[in-house]
């Protein structure tokens, strides 16, 4: 899956667990940029793409991301593996 | 189940309409999302959850400071939820040899706040039990060492069930089955465990939520009482019409074993208490023909109280069943292996509970268990009896449709009554008649169990119980009056509830007659009686101006020196 199609993906998914139709991400975005990304979303958001994906990451992998690029960046890492 | 991201979107919803409830959230780990689990649970389910959720770890502050939020919100329900990791912690700070006091210890703290809680509040308390953690410490030894954590929390699971009989208005929601049916890798995740306070997964929150609220609906009186089956490939495998009596599959063999198995689950619900009624596309001999002659059937035509087996519509079907049993269709369950029929059903009949089943008959049952269709919050011998109770009822419709005078009818029925105030024998069915009474309830005024034991002492209260038999049998205890001493001049009706089974049978007349004789004996000049407007209770809306009540000031008022007894053709046992 390119890096396209995960930022995509990825996007949906904060739509979804959000709720909130008009979030459009970058790899750049951060919880900052977005109202209701705090940390008890932030646990519901992991948990959606790891059930997307079929993947599992470990606590401080989940920790460490500062924006949605690292996230996908994970997430195709893990893909190749 | 609907996932938690799902289920939240309920959050955005208007709750404006629904019935409203106040309930306290009391955790020692971070229990945000389960808050809003509930709350969004509670949509779906018809209630408006005003949630007051304490800061996490904060129970005994709430709970012994009596200025704490928690007193001030006046919640009708609190919830406990102590979680096993943090029971493992207190396991684990302790000496491995003091260990065998955990559970002891948790008990008896357990005691206090349900002590402290129904001292400020009359709330009713819902605690979790604890999901079991085996820490591997022991192996399999740690069956045979109460210091091990599993004996300990084994222990507390057990104790808990105890302390329901001593302790009023405490009751537990299962966590410990949620786990065993879901799988502890499902119902705790470690990702989330360690990056929130919470030792809940995603996936298990709409499932514990569900389970909660499932408890609130049958502490408000919302409960199953009916379970409505089909026959082909739902009670038997095969087709009865077209395979024959000796071809249906049932008994000890290969698929007929799930049949016989779901058999017995829906006998032993019956036992319990729940009414069986059979809702079937078949011609009716050929569809009895089995629970009269088939050796392997579980099921007997006697555990059923209505049977309809034709060819007409099952919507049609099932409201003359509802008819004929006097009950709500929000309390009724219907079982088919067809999709059509569950589909028909659902659209034209909109409170009834249609589960999907599985298509494999080998599923039913386990996908039946996850369910927790049949939540109630009693049980007493009686309700054993309730089948045969509606059996009779539909041997009166018959006489009833013969004879057209209705006083003949009644004068040919033999009706009886013994009256009782309350005592240690009738206390378990007062209270059970309490939460279940909708429809006949002039005040729905709920009374648990432990409520009317202080009632039958407090000498400010009068009481009373009345039986109906007749000739075809025994109703039981059908009505329960309450009355309140509010000066020596007058009497209050602060309860008058009354079973939908003995409706135009001259009852109320014949209750009425019995608090007036007993008034006037103890020098009562007048009796209050006021109705308080329900969704479900407008068939009494016009009760006490009926029998000859004068309105004053919103309340009903009826002058004894003026009172004449009415006519019935009952006679006091």
């Amino acid at each position: 899956m390119d890096a396209e199609k995960i930022l995509k993906d990825v996007n949906e998914i904060f739509i979804d667990v959000l709720d909130n139709e008009d979030i459009v991400l970058t790899r750049e975005s951060s919880a900052k940029d977005i109202e209701e990304w705090d940390s008890l979303n932030h646990i519901q958001l992991v948990v959606a793409i790891e059930k997307h994906f079929k993947q599992r990451f470990t606590s401080s992998e989940i920790q460490n991301w500062k924006n949605v690029g690292e996230m996908c960046d994970a997430i195709a890492a893990k893909q190749n593996q | 189940m609907r996932t938690f991201s799902e289920l939240k979107k309920n959050l955005k919803k208007d709750f404006s309409l629904l019935e409203h409830k106040k309930v306290a959230i009391l955790g020692d780990t971070s229990t945000q999302l389960l808050y809003q689990a509930i709350r969004a649970t509670g949509y779906d389910k018809g209630y408006n959850l005003e949630v007051f959720e304490a800061d996490f770890n904060q129970i005994d502050r709430q709970i012994f400071d009596p200025s704490s939020e928690l007193y001030e919100f006046n919640p009708e329900f609190v919830i406990i939820f102590q979680s096993s990791h943090k029971l493992l912690y207190s396991y684990n700070k302790m000496n491995l040899n003091q260990s065998y006091s955990l559970a002891d210890e948790r008990i008896e703290k357990i005691k206090e706040f349900i002590h402290v809680l129904q001292v400020n509040l009359k709330a009713k308390i819902i605690y979790y039990n604890y999901p079991e953690i085996d820490d591997a410490i022991f192996g399999n030894y740690a069956n045979n060492t109460t210091l091990s954590f599993l004996y300990q929390i084994r222990k507390l699971n057990f104790e808990l069930m105890n302390l329901t009989t001593s302790q009023r208005n405490f009751y537990i929601c299962d966590l410990s089955t949620i786990q065993n049916q879901l799988g502890k890798s499902v119902m705790f995740d470690t990702s989330v465990y360690i990056n929130t306070e919470m030792v809940l997964s995603l996936d298990a929150l709409p499932v514990i939520a569900s389970r909660t609220i499932d408890l609130v609906a049958a502490l408000s009186g919302k409960f199953k009482k009916c379970l409505i089956l089909d026959l082909d490939n739902t009670t038997w495998g095969g087709i009865i019409g077209d395979d024959g009596i000796e071809n249906i599959q049932i008994g000890s063999l290969g698929i007929g074993k799930a049949f016989s198995e779901f058999q017995y689950w829906a006998k032993k619900l019956k036992q319990r208490g729940v009414i069986l009624a059979v809702c079937s596309k078949n011609t009716e001999s050929i569809a009895k023909e089995p629970f009269e002659k088939h050796p392997d059937m579980v099921l007997r035509l006697d555990d059923i109280a209505v049977f309809v087996a034709n060819w007409e519509n099952k919507a049609d079907n099932i409201r003359h069943i509802q008819q004929v049993l006097n009950i709500g269709f929000d309390s009724m369950v219907f079982l088919d292996d067809n999709p059509f029929e569950r589909n028909l059903v659902r659209e034209q009949i909109k409170d009834i509970t249609v589960p999907e089943l599985p298509e494999d008959p080998a599923d039913y049952l386990e996908y039946l268990y996850t369910l927790n269709l049949f939540e109630t919050i009693s049980f007493s011998e009686l309700d054993a009896e309730r089948t045969k109770q509606y059996q009779v009822e539909a041997q009166r419709v018959d006489l009833q449709k013969k004879i057209t005078n209705e006083d003949d009818f009644l004068k040919t029925l033999s009706m009886t009554s013994l009256v009782e105030s309350f005592n240690k024998f009738n206390i378990p069915r007062v209270a059970q008649l309490s939460q279940r009474s909708n429809q006949f309830n002039l005040r729905t005024i709920r009374y648990t169990e432990a409520d009317i034991e202080l009632l039958a002492q407090s000498g400010k209260y009068y009481t009373f119980t009345f039986t109906l038999d007749d000739k075809f049998g025994e109703n039981g205890l059908v009505c329960v009056i309450i009355l309140e001493k509010l000066d020596e001049m007058n009497l209050f009706i602060d309860t008058w509830f009354m079973s939908c089974r003995v409706l135009k049978r001259g009852m109320e007349g014949f209750v009425l007659n019995t608090i007036v004789e007993f008034a006037q004996l103890n020098g009562f000049k007048n009796i209050i009686g006021e109705y308080i407007p329900t969704p479900k209770n407008e068939m009494v809306k016009d009760h006490f101006k009926h029998l000859g009540f004068q309105e004053i000031g919103g309340k009903w008022q009826l002058e004894l020196s003026e009172y004449q007894y009415k006519n019935v053709y009952i006679t006091k046992k």
